[in-house]
């Protein structure tokens, strides 16, 4: 491992690089402590080209490093210059980074990847999580593709894909009857009762948010190494947020990127919007709220690294909006009818608050934008029910379809004589 | 009245490894400083220097975060359950 020790990021104490994730004194979170001086001296510009095609090209700036890690083939996912949802939007420079194709289909492979490898060296024995459902599902994934136990606790009433999508798997799945923070807290206590259970964001949450630094590494080695102007962030925890800004200062300071300040911008459901509330009040407490929100995977009431969030926001000149569900909606119907990707709700919450801040002018002209889309649609197809359905339902005859063509039940966007 | 305090294991080095402790109080406030006063050392841990809880510990009241009942002096009733527990997990 390059990483040396753990370090508090609230009171500074260190701790050796073991299966901690809070500080024993005063109950900040620990981070890991790079050597970047070491990591500079490498060949990383080749030894990342010459990697695989996943998030463990980057192993050098991973807290564990493993020849063989627990590795179905998270990242490196496609950014995508989005210039039809910019023409909508008057965003003449924007990317979307796709992280819906993920190996089970969201971002949470990356973190999922990361903590296993940590969990097996540490000594770990059954993979377990607190879940909204994508961790879930990638959990339980990554802990089959190693026939490792798993046991994973979500909130009863959750999307029926993505309890399928994890039950599949073979491992255990709790419904707890309660919401996410209520799971959250649960398995808290727990991780403290199973000593050789890794719960992957609570007992080593420290090495699993790390997987997240991977995007902004992407993102930047994507845009031919450097960082962009600005990201929009979907909020839950906010440690994703945090982790995207800590990849591209770290690109910097290990010499793979011009010095660049990137605004990150962060967006969340106006009915679980604690961080969002905070930043247009202009405090730094964020007040805990229960979530009512179509956006599951973000309903994190507590949101862990919320005032982390909030901070970077802040210090990057970023900005943070609060969408409705009808938004969310209108969202994933955007960003699937004008770019071909099809997002799950948080996806629905980037775009929309994509939207809201292009509107209000929150982009300088020319800024490059790169939004992030971390779910796939298909884990909550039941909110588009009654939205989307088939154009007509016809006979099998001509005349039936020429009929409906004139009934105008086919609908072209492009006149036919232009085609 | 008596209320018990689930102990978090970051603070089971102050408690002799007791996971829970019986505390006489009326409020939420109350009990944790009647905490530190029979285990000396708690009070640093969980409040900051001007006495607030950390950023980073949440209080339970009967499985109910305090802050969405009265904060600190939320008041307590014979037999409930104060659990510290740390905010750092989830998401």
């Amino acid at each position: 491992m390059i990483g040396q020790e753990l370090r508090c990021r609230e009171c500074s104490r260190l701790f050796p690089l073991e299966a901690l994730a809070v500080c024993d004194f005063c109950f900040g979170p620990l981070e890991v402590v790079y050597d970047y001086e070491a990591i500079s001296a490498l060949d990383l510009t080749a030894r990342i080209e010459n990697g695989p095609r996943s998030i463990w090209r980057y192993r050098d700036l991973l807290p564990v490093q493993d020849d063989d890690p627990v590795d179905l083939g998270a990242g490196f996912t496609p950014l995508v210059k989005a210039v039809r949802l910019g023409r909508e939007l008057g965003l003449d420079d924007l990317w979307i980074k796709n992280d819906t194709l993920n190996p089970t289909g969201s971002f949470k492979d990356r973190v999922v990847s990361v903590a296993l490898t940590a969990a097996r060296h540490l000594g770990f024995k059954v993979a377990a999580c607190a879940s909204t459902g994508n961790l879930a599902n990638s959990v339980a994934a990554h802990a089959a593709h190693i026939g490792m136990d798993s046991v994973v606790f979500i909130p009863k009433d959750l999307e029926t894909p993505k309890i399928l999508g994890t039950a599949i798997y073979g491992g255990n799945v709790v419904a707890i009857d309660g919401n996410y923070d209520d799971v959250n807290r649960l398995c808290t206590e727990l991780a403290a009762e199973m000593p050789d259970w890794a719960f992957v964001n609570v007992n080593i949450r420290t090495y699993y948010a790390e997987g997240s630094k991977t995007l902004a590494f992407e993102i930047a080695e994507q845009l031919g190494w450097k960082a962009p102007d600005h990201v929009v962030v979907p909020i839950a925890s906010g440690s994703q947020l945090t982790k995207v800004h800590k990849g591209f200062g770290e690109l910097h300071k290990v010499g793979l990127i011009g010095e660049k300040h990137v605004k990150i911008s962060g967006a969340q459901a106006a009915g679980c919007s604690p961080v969002a509330t905070a930043f247009q009040d202009g405090t730094d407490f964020i007040r805990p709220v229960k979530p009512d929100t179509i956006a599951k995977s973000l309903a994190i009431g507590n949101p862990a690294d919320g005032w982390y969030a909030l901070e970077v926001v802040k210090n990057t000149g970023g900005s943070i909006e609060a969408v409705s569900d009808d938004e969310i909606l209108e969202g994933i119907e955007l960003l699937a009818s004008t770019e071909g990707i099809f997002a799950e709700t948080a996806g629905g919450v980037t775009i929309a608050t994509l939207r809201k801040l292009a509107a209000r002018g929150a982009f300088e002209p020319g800024e490059q934008v790169v939004a992030l889309v971390t779910g796939h649609g298909l884990k909550t197809l039941d909110c588009l029910s009654g939205r989307v359905s088939v154009s007509t339902v016809i006979d099998p005859s001509l005349e039936s379809f020429r009929k409906s063509i004139q009934a105008g039940e086919i609908v072209f966007s492009n006149p036919p004589d232009t085609r | 009245m008596p209320v018990s305090i689930r102990i978090p294991t970051q603070l089971r080095s102050l408690t002799a490894n007791e996971s829970e402790i019986t505390v006489s109080a009326n409020t939420v406030g109350e009990a944790l400083r009647e905490l530190d006063q029979s285990h000396p050392g708690i009070g640093e841990r969980i409040f900051d220097e001007t006495g607030k809880v950390r950023r980073f510990v949440n209080v339970f009241l009967s499985d109910e975060d305090v802050r969405f009942l009265g904060g600190l002096e939320t008041p307590v009733t014979d037999g409930q359950v104060i659990s510290i527990v740390p905010a750092v997990a989830g998401g």
